[in-house]
């Protein structure tokens, strides 16, 4: 069976390795914060200021000098720091930081993302997204296999404004877990249940699929 | 010796703000936006201008207020996805918008603020961000030249400032501000406590005097909070 965003969040939490700065994206990036296994301790960075940033407040600690990039009330980890915005994006610039997950509209099999705009309709332009896939070490985005009307978001090529070109590496969905090679996107997971045919169907770019593909340990 | 920086409220603090400036807001979302400066302008009808800010508030607070009442001309920003008023402005072509990746956005202030011209940024390489610029190859990776963003006038709010200027910031609302306040021709910084020259810590100093033109004592914060998330597991006290 396909999984839920929560589901592909815990998927994505098991890259996570100790000591490791994380950027995580709005949506269903956000939601690996939830999933760091235990033994394992990471810095996430908000790109608008702050390293070690913390879960949500309780509703006695909510202070509107402190958010994060996405807006919402926040909290400081022991051990956390703040600082500017042109800091915050040397720092990701710099690759300081060791694992950006972000969502997407639609990948590429070369490792194209487009994630920022749909021309005509929808413009809310592309915050810090073209700076962290541009820099960033470790690139894996974590999104729906398809649209909602079916459609995959994996492609051969990019049809959306890109947010940038050939920097994804790892690509989390509700079907599989795949890894962008030159050739394509390698398959590497399977969700549970979920047959390599369907992958196959749900892939509108080039797959590559190499002998028995286990399914992903959640 | 005050240097006579101190203005009484943030309307005599941006007196000779005329039709067809540039100003840039700082904050970061509505976290840390000049309140008093942007009711200021709205109060004072001045139009056509050119605002630089990471977002454009929301519909009815921030610089959202000053979309509303049609007082942008042109909009620099990274990210407007939280202001219905803006996007229709955008697609219906009232408001001229030049969407600009938020590290390229904050590096240009930075730099206008440090007497560097221009820089190279791997940002947008690839995208429609790259039109027209640049671009320069560096140890095998593609790099756009990018240049220093100006302003007429840089207006920031600060948690404290003393009367020369000097500037502290409280937690994520340092922002954009610590850039834009060296970025200004004319740089106007409210705050929430102006004490005397000697209360602030020098050795905690986030933007120092000389780039600060102007300051105020804010007044009447309304510190909005533009997504309430709690953790809902935890009981409340």
């Amino acid at each position: 069976m396909a999984l839920d965003k929560y589901g592909i969040a815990r998927r994505v939490a098991r890259e996570l390795k100790d000591g490791y700065y994380v950027n995580l994206g709005i949506g269903i990036p956000t939601l690996v914060s939830n999933y760091i296994p235990e033994g394992i301790q990471i810095m996430l960075q908000s790109e608008n200021g702050m390293l070690g940033m913390g879960p949500y407040p309780r509703e006695d600690e909510i202070d509107a000098d402190l958010i994060n990039a996405g807006k919402e009330t926040v909290t400081l980890l022991p051990g956390g720091c703040f600082f500017d915005s042109f800091e915050s994006f040397g720092m990701i610039r710099a690759g300081k930081v060791d694992l950006t997950v972000l969502g997407a509209m639609e990948v590429s099999d070369q490792g194209d993302i487009a994630s920022w705009k749909i021309p005509g309709k929808m413009v809310k332009g592309m915050g810090g997204a073209m700076d962290l896939v541009a820099s960033a070490r470790h690139i894996a985005v974590a999104m729906m296999h398809c649209t909602p009307a079916g459609d995959s978001k994996l492609m051969r090529e990019c049809n959306l404004p890109l947010t940038g070109v050939r920097c994804v590496k790892r690509v989390f969905t509700d079907l599989a877990v795949l890894e962008i090679i030159p050739e394509g996107f390698r398959l590497l997971e399977r969700a549970p249940g979920v047959s390599v045919e369907e992958i196959q169907r749900r892939t509108a770019g080039r797959l590559i699929v190499e002998g028995d593909i286990p399914e992903m340990h959640l | 010796m005050n240097m006579n920086k101190v203005f009484e409220n943030a309307a005599a603090a941006l007196y000779d703000v005329r039709d067809g400036s540039t100003i840039m807001l700082g904050g970061f979302g509505i976290c840390g936006i000049p309140e008093n400066c942007i009711s200021a302008l709205v109060a004072s009808g001045v139009k056509d201008l050119t605002c630089i800010s990471n977002n454009a508030g929301v519909d009815d607070f921030g610089l959202g207020l000053l979309l509303k009442s049609h007082q942008i001309k042109k909009m620099l920003a990274s990210y407007v996805g939280e202001n219905g008023e803006f996007e229709r402005q955008l697609l219906s072509g009232e408001l001229e918008v030049d969407l600009i990746p938020q590290g390229t956005l904050v590096t240009r202030i930075q730099m206008a603020g440090m007497g560097i011209p221009a820089f190279f940024t791997p940002a947008g390489y690839g995208t429609e961000v790259m039109k027209g610029k640049e671009v320069r190859e560096f140890q095998g990776k593609h790099y756009l030249l990018e240049l220093a963003l100006h302003a007429n006038f840089a207006l920031v709010k600060a948690w404290k400032g003393d009367v020369m200027g000097n500037l502290v910031f409280r937690k994520t609302t340092r922002n954009f501000s610590t850039s834009m306040a060296r970025a200004g021709t004319v740089t106007v910084a409210e705050v929430e406590q102006l004490v005397q020259a000697g209360e602030l810590d020098p050795d905690q100093i986030h933007v120092p005097g000389i780039y600060v033109h102007r300051i105020l004592q804010g007044s009447n914060y309304e510190k909005r909070i533009e997504k309430r998330t709690v953790h809902l597991n935890t009981p409340v006290t």
